[in-house]
Protein backbone atom coordinates (compact mmCIF):
# COMPACT_ATOMS: atom_id res chain seq x y z
CA UNK A 1 0.00 0.00 0.00
CA UNK A 2 1.35 3.37 -1.04
CA UNK A 3 -0.75 5.71 1.08
CA UNK A 4 -0.48 6.58 4.75
CA UNK A 5 -3.81 8.45 4.82
CA UNK A 6 -6.73 9.47 2.63
CA UNK A 7 -5.52 13.07 2.44
CA UNK A 8 -2.23 11.81 1.07
CA UNK A 9 -4.17 9.74 -1.45
CA UNK A 10 -6.18 12.75 -2.68
CA UNK A 11 -3.05 14.90 -2.74
CA UNK A 12 -1.22 12.51 -5.13
CA UNK A 13 2.23 13.78 -4.16
CA UNK A 14 1.20 17.34 -5.04
CA UNK A 15 -0.18 16.33 -8.46
CA UNK A 16 -3.76 15.78 -7.28
CA UNK A 17 -5.14 18.52 -9.53
CA UNK A 18 -3.73 16.87 -12.65
CA UNK A 19 -4.39 13.25 -11.70
CA UNK A 20 -8.00 13.87 -10.59
CA UNK A 21 -8.55 16.29 -13.46
CA UNK A 22 -7.71 13.43 -15.82
CA UNK A 23 -9.68 10.71 -14.05
CA UNK A 24 -12.62 13.00 -13.32
CA UNK A 25 -13.13 14.10 -16.91
CA UNK A 26 -12.74 10.51 -18.14
CA UNK A 27 -15.42 9.35 -15.69
CA UNK A 28 -17.67 12.25 -16.77
CA UNK A 29 -17.25 11.38 -20.48
CA UNK A 30 -18.25 7.77 -19.85
CA UNK A 31 -21.18 8.78 -17.62
CA UNK A 32 -22.47 11.14 -20.34
CA UNK A 33 -22.12 8.49 -23.05
CA UNK A 34 -23.99 5.89 -21.01
CA UNK A 35 -26.72 8.41 -20.09
CA UNK A 36 -27.22 9.51 -23.72
CA UNK A 37 -27.28 5.89 -24.85
CA UNK A 38 -30.01 4.99 -22.36
CA UNK A 39 -32.07 8.04 -23.27
CA UNK A 40 -31.72 7.38 -27.00
CA UNK A 41 -32.80 3.75 -26.57
CA UNK A 42 -36.03 4.84 -24.87
CA UNK A 43 -36.68 7.58 -27.45
CA UNK A 44 -36.23 5.20 -30.38
CA UNK A 45 -38.62 2.62 -28.96
CA UNK A 46 -41.29 5.20 -28.18
CA UNK A 47 -40.98 6.76 -31.63
CA UNK A 48 -41.14 3.45 -33.46
CA UNK A 49 -44.16 2.39 -31.44
CA UNK A 50 -45.95 5.65 -32.27
CA UNK A 51 -45.19 5.20 -35.95
CA UNK A 52 -46.52 1.68 -35.79
CA UNK A 53 -49.75 2.83 -34.14
CA UNK A 54 -50.31 5.42 -36.89
CA UNK A 55 -49.85 2.80 -39.54
CA UNK A 56 -52.44 0.58 -37.94
CA UNK A 57 -55.10 3.30 -37.94
CA UNK B 1 -26.45 -23.28 -37.44
CA UNK B 2 -23.57 -21.49 -39.10
CA UNK B 3 -21.79 -18.21 -38.49
CA UNK B 4 -23.63 -16.41 -41.28
CA UNK B 5 -26.84 -16.72 -39.28
CA UNK B 6 -25.63 -13.73 -37.26
CA UNK B 7 -24.97 -11.60 -40.33
CA UNK B 8 -28.75 -11.19 -40.40
CA UNK B 9 -29.75 -8.15 -38.34
CA UNK B 10 -32.76 -9.95 -36.83
CA UNK B 11 -30.63 -12.74 -35.40
CA UNK B 12 -27.82 -10.43 -34.39
CA UNK B 13 -30.28 -8.23 -32.50
CA UNK B 14 -31.18 -11.18 -30.26
CA UNK B 15 -27.57 -12.35 -29.87
CA UNK B 16 -26.36 -8.84 -28.96
CA UNK B 17 -29.12 -8.57 -26.37
CA UNK B 18 -27.85 -11.74 -24.70
CA UNK B 19 -24.20 -10.68 -24.82
CA UNK B 20 -24.58 -7.13 -23.45
CA UNK B 21 -24.99 -8.06 -19.74
CA UNK B 22 -21.85 -10.24 -19.85
CA UNK B 23 -19.72 -7.52 -21.39
CA UNK B 24 -21.18 -4.94 -18.99
CA UNK B 25 -20.28 -7.06 -15.97
CA UNK B 26 -16.82 -7.71 -17.41
CA UNK B 27 -16.32 -3.97 -17.86
CA UNK B 28 -17.20 -3.35 -14.21
CA UNK B 29 -14.94 -6.08 -12.86
CA UNK B 30 -11.93 -5.14 -14.99
CA UNK B 31 -12.38 -1.42 -14.24
CA UNK B 32 -12.40 -1.99 -10.47
CA UNK B 33 -9.45 -4.37 -10.72
CA UNK B 34 -7.54 -1.98 -13.00
CA UNK B 35 -8.16 1.04 -10.76
CA UNK B 36 -7.07 -0.96 -7.72
CA UNK B 37 -3.75 -1.81 -9.41
CA UNK B 38 -3.38 1.77 -10.68
CA UNK B 39 -3.80 3.45 -7.31
CA UNK B 40 -2.92 0.87 -4.67
CA UNK B 41 -0.47 -1.65 -6.09
CA UNK B 42 1.57 0.32 -8.63
CA UNK B 43 4.55 1.95 -6.92
CA UNK B 44 5.40 5.66 -6.97
CA UNK B 45 7.51 6.56 -10.01
CA UNK B 46 11.01 7.72 -9.11
CA UNK B 47 10.98 10.48 -11.74
CA UNK B 48 7.36 11.58 -11.97
CA UNK B 49 6.13 10.81 -8.45
CA UNK B 50 2.34 10.21 -8.54
CA UNK B 51 1.64 12.24 -11.69
CA UNK B 52 2.48 9.21 -13.84
CA UNK B 53 -0.73 7.48 -12.65
CA UNK B 54 -2.47 9.30 -15.52
CA UNK B 55 -0.82 6.65 -17.74
CA UNK B 56 -3.43 4.08 -16.68
CA UNK B 57 -6.13 5.91 -18.60
CA UNK B 58 -4.00 7.82 -21.10
CA UNK B 59 -2.39 4.83 -22.79
CA UNK B 60 -5.45 2.54 -22.91
CA UNK B 61 -7.55 5.47 -24.25
CA UNK B 62 -4.94 6.22 -26.92
CA UNK B 63 -4.77 2.55 -27.93
CA UNK B 64 -8.56 2.37 -28.14
CA UNK B 65 -8.75 5.55 -30.22
CA UNK B 66 -6.60 3.84 -32.87
CA UNK B 67 -8.01 0.29 -32.54
CA UNK B 68 -11.63 1.43 -32.81
CA UNK B 69 -10.76 3.41 -35.94
CA UNK B 70 -9.17 0.33 -37.52
CA UNK B 71 -12.18 -1.83 -36.59
CA UNK B 72 -14.47 0.82 -38.15
CA UNK B 73 -12.33 0.82 -41.29
CA UNK B 74 -12.51 -2.99 -41.34
CA UNK B 75 -16.33 -3.02 -41.14
CA UNK B 76 -16.51 -0.21 -43.69
CA UNK B 77 -14.32 -2.17 -46.11
CA UNK B 78 -16.41 -5.34 -45.62
CA UNK B 79 -19.56 -3.31 -46.16
CA UNK B 80 -18.26 -1.66 -49.33
CA UNK B 81 -16.95 -4.95 -50.73
CA UNK B 82 -19.86 -7.26 -49.92
CA UNK B 83 -22.70 -4.79 -49.35
CA UNK B 84 -23.56 -6.36 -46.01
CA UNK B 85 -25.98 -4.19 -44.07
CA UNK B 86 -24.82 -5.17 -40.62
CA UNK B 87 -21.19 -4.17 -41.32
CA UNK B 88 -22.17 -0.55 -41.93
CA UNK B 89 -24.29 -0.58 -38.80
CA UNK B 90 -21.31 -1.82 -36.77
CA UNK B 91 -19.13 0.96 -38.18
CA UNK B 92 -21.71 3.57 -37.19
CA UNK B 93 -22.13 2.06 -33.73
CA UNK B 94 -18.40 2.32 -32.99
CA UNK B 95 -17.70 5.89 -34.11
CA UNK B 96 -18.99 7.88 -31.09
CA UNK B 97 -17.04 5.72 -28.63
CA UNK B 98 -13.90 6.06 -30.75
CA UNK B 99 -14.31 9.83 -30.73
CA UNK B 100 -14.73 9.81 -26.94
CA UNK B 101 -11.59 7.75 -26.39
CA UNK B 102 -9.65 10.07 -28.70
CA UNK B 103 -10.86 13.05 -26.69
CA UNK B 104 -9.89 11.30 -23.43
CA UNK B 105 -6.41 10.51 -24.79
CA UNK B 106 -5.92 14.17 -25.75
CA UNK B 107 -7.38 15.50 -22.52
CA UNK B 108 -5.37 13.26 -20.18
CA UNK B 109 -2.31 13.97 -22.32
CA UNK B 110 -2.75 17.69 -21.73
CA UNK B 111 -3.21 17.21 -17.99
CA UNK B 112 -0.09 15.08 -17.91
CA UNK B 113 1.89 17.37 -20.19
CA UNK B 114 1.26 20.45 -18.07
CA UNK B 115 3.05 19.21 -14.91
CA UNK B 116 5.76 17.26 -16.79
CA UNK B 117 6.54 19.39 -19.87
CA UNK B 118 5.19 22.69 -18.58
CA UNK B 119 2.71 22.95 -21.46
CA UNK B 120 -0.88 21.78 -21.98
CA UNK B 121 -0.31 21.45 -25.68
CA UNK B 122 2.56 21.45 -28.19
CA UNK B 123 2.31 21.03 -31.96
CA UNK B 124 4.37 17.88 -32.02
CA UNK B 125 3.77 15.07 -34.52
CA UNK B 126 2.17 12.66 -32.04
CA UNK B 127 -0.23 15.20 -30.55
CA UNK B 128 -1.12 16.75 -33.89
CA UNK B 129 -1.83 13.43 -35.62
CA UNK B 130 -4.02 12.35 -32.67
CA UNK B 131 -5.92 15.64 -32.97
CA UNK B 132 -6.43 14.90 -36.67
CA UNK B 133 -7.88 11.52 -35.61
CA UNK B 134 -10.45 13.35 -33.47
CA UNK B 135 -11.38 15.55 -36.44
CA UNK B 136 -11.71 12.43 -38.62
CA UNK B 137 -14.12 10.83 -36.15
CA UNK B 138 -16.17 14.03 -35.88
CA UNK B 139 -16.12 14.47 -39.67
CA UNK B 140 -17.29 10.90 -40.30
CA UNK B 141 -20.10 11.18 -37.73
CA UNK B 142 -21.17 14.52 -39.23
CA UNK B 143 -21.11 13.06 -42.75
CA UNK B 144 -23.33 10.16 -41.68
CA UNK B 145 -25.70 12.58 -39.96
CA UNK B 146 -25.84 14.86 -42.99
CA UNK B 147 -26.81 12.27 -45.62
CA UNK B 148 -30.45 11.21 -45.28
CA UNK B 149 -30.21 8.34 -47.75
CA UNK B 150 -28.94 5.55 -45.51
CA UNK B 151 -27.19 3.52 -48.20
CA UNK B 152 -25.41 6.53 -49.69
CA UNK B 153 -24.48 7.74 -46.22
CA UNK B 154 -23.06 4.34 -45.30
CA UNK B 155 -20.89 4.27 -48.40
CA UNK B 156 -19.68 7.87 -48.12
CA UNK B 157 -18.85 7.52 -44.43
CA UNK B 158 -17.02 4.25 -44.90
CA UNK B 159 -15.04 5.64 -47.81
CA UNK B 160 -13.94 8.58 -45.65
CA UNK B 161 -13.06 6.16 -42.85
CA UNK B 162 -10.87 4.13 -45.21
CA UNK B 163 -9.08 7.18 -46.60
CA UNK B 164 -8.47 8.47 -43.07
CA UNK B 165 -7.03 5.13 -41.96
CA UNK B 166 -3.66 6.29 -43.32
CA UNK B 167 -3.51 8.52 -40.24
CA UNK B 168 -3.37 5.56 -37.81
CA UNK B 169 0.14 4.33 -38.71
CA UNK B 170 1.23 7.97 -38.78
CA UNK B 171 0.09 8.36 -35.16
CA UNK B 172 1.68 5.10 -34.11
CA UNK B 173 5.08 5.70 -35.73
CA UNK B 174 5.15 9.48 -35.27
CA UNK B 175 7.41 9.15 -32.22
CA UNK B 176 9.94 7.25 -34.36
CA UNK B 177 9.71 9.22 -37.60
CA UNK B 178 9.90 12.66 -36.07
CA UNK B 179 11.68 14.21 -33.17
CA UNK B 180 8.76 14.52 -30.78
CA UNK B 181 8.43 15.84 -27.28
CA UNK B 182 6.11 12.91 -26.70
CA UNK B 183 8.08 9.91 -25.48
CA UNK B 184 8.45 6.74 -27.53
CA UNK B 185 6.44 3.58 -26.92
CA UNK B 186 7.08 1.97 -23.52
CA UNK B 187 5.33 -1.18 -24.66
CA UNK B 188 5.88 -2.81 -28.04
CA UNK B 189 5.45 -6.25 -29.54
CA UNK B 190 9.09 -6.64 -30.42
CA UNK B 191 10.96 -5.88 -27.23
CA UNK B 192 10.50 -6.21 -23.50
CA UNK B 193 8.50 -3.35 -21.97
CA UNK B 194 10.59 -0.63 -20.36
CA UNK B 195 8.52 -0.28 -17.23
CA UNK B 196 7.76 -1.95 -13.89
CA UNK B 197 5.70 -5.14 -14.12
CA UNK B 198 2.88 -3.80 -11.91
CA UNK B 199 2.58 -0.64 -14.00
CA UNK B 200 2.36 -2.71 -17.17
CA UNK B 201 -0.21 -5.01 -15.57
CA UNK B 202 -2.36 -2.04 -14.52
CA UNK B 203 -2.24 -0.63 -18.04
CA UNK B 204 -3.20 -3.94 -19.62
CA UNK B 205 -6.10 -4.54 -17.22
CA UNK B 206 -7.38 -1.02 -17.91
CA UNK B 207 -7.00 -1.66 -21.65
CA UNK B 208 -9.12 -4.83 -21.36
CA UNK B 209 -11.72 -2.83 -19.38
CA UNK B 210 -11.75 -0.25 -22.21
CA UNK B 211 -12.25 -3.00 -24.80
CA UNK B 212 -15.13 -4.55 -22.85
CA UNK B 213 -16.70 -1.11 -22.38
CA UNK B 214 -16.42 -0.39 -26.11
CA UNK B 215 -18.03 -3.72 -27.01
CA UNK B 216 -20.85 -3.13 -24.51
CA UNK B 217 -21.80 0.34 -25.74
CA UNK B 218 -21.29 -0.57 -29.42
CA UNK B 219 -23.68 -3.52 -29.06
CA UNK B 220 -26.27 -1.32 -27.34
CA UNK B 221 -25.92 1.26 -30.11
CA UNK B 222 -26.05 -1.28 -32.95
CA UNK B 223 -29.28 -2.72 -31.53
CA UNK B 224 -30.88 0.71 -31.73
CA UNK B 225 -29.63 1.16 -35.29
CA UNK B 226 -31.01 -2.26 -36.26
CA UNK B 227 -34.46 -1.36 -34.85
CA UNK B 228 -34.48 1.95 -36.74
CA UNK B 229 -33.50 0.44 -40.05
CA UNK B 230 -35.64 -2.68 -39.84
CA UNK B 231 -38.73 -0.92 -38.54
CA UNK B 232 -40.77 -1.95 -41.60
CA UNK B 233 -40.08 -5.63 -41.09
CA UNK B 234 -42.42 -8.09 -39.44
CA UNK B 235 -39.99 -9.10 -36.71
CA UNK B 236 -39.53 -5.53 -35.43
CA UNK B 237 -43.28 -4.95 -35.51
CA UNK B 238 -43.86 -8.15 -33.57
CA UNK B 239 -41.12 -7.24 -31.11
CA UNK B 240 -42.56 -3.78 -30.38
CA UNK B 241 -46.06 -5.17 -30.14
CA UNK B 242 -44.98 -7.72 -27.57
CA UNK B 243 -43.57 -4.96 -25.39
CA UNK B 244 -46.71 -2.82 -25.26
Amino acid sequence: MEWASWSEFWNMGGYGFYVWGSYGVTAACIAVEVYLLKRAAGDTRRRLKRMQQWEEQ
Amino acid sequence: MNLYTYASPANFYVLAGKLIPWFAWGTGIFTVWGLYISFFLAPTDFQQSEAYRIIFIHVPAAWMSMFIYLVMAFWGAIGLAFNTRLSFMMARALAPTGAIFTFIALWTGAWWGKPMWGAWWVWDARLTSELILLFLYVGIIALWAAIDDIRRGDRAGSLLTLIGAINVPIIYFSVKWWNTLHQGASVSLTKAPSMAATMLQGMLVMAIAAWLYTITVALIRVRRIILERERQTEWVKALLEKET
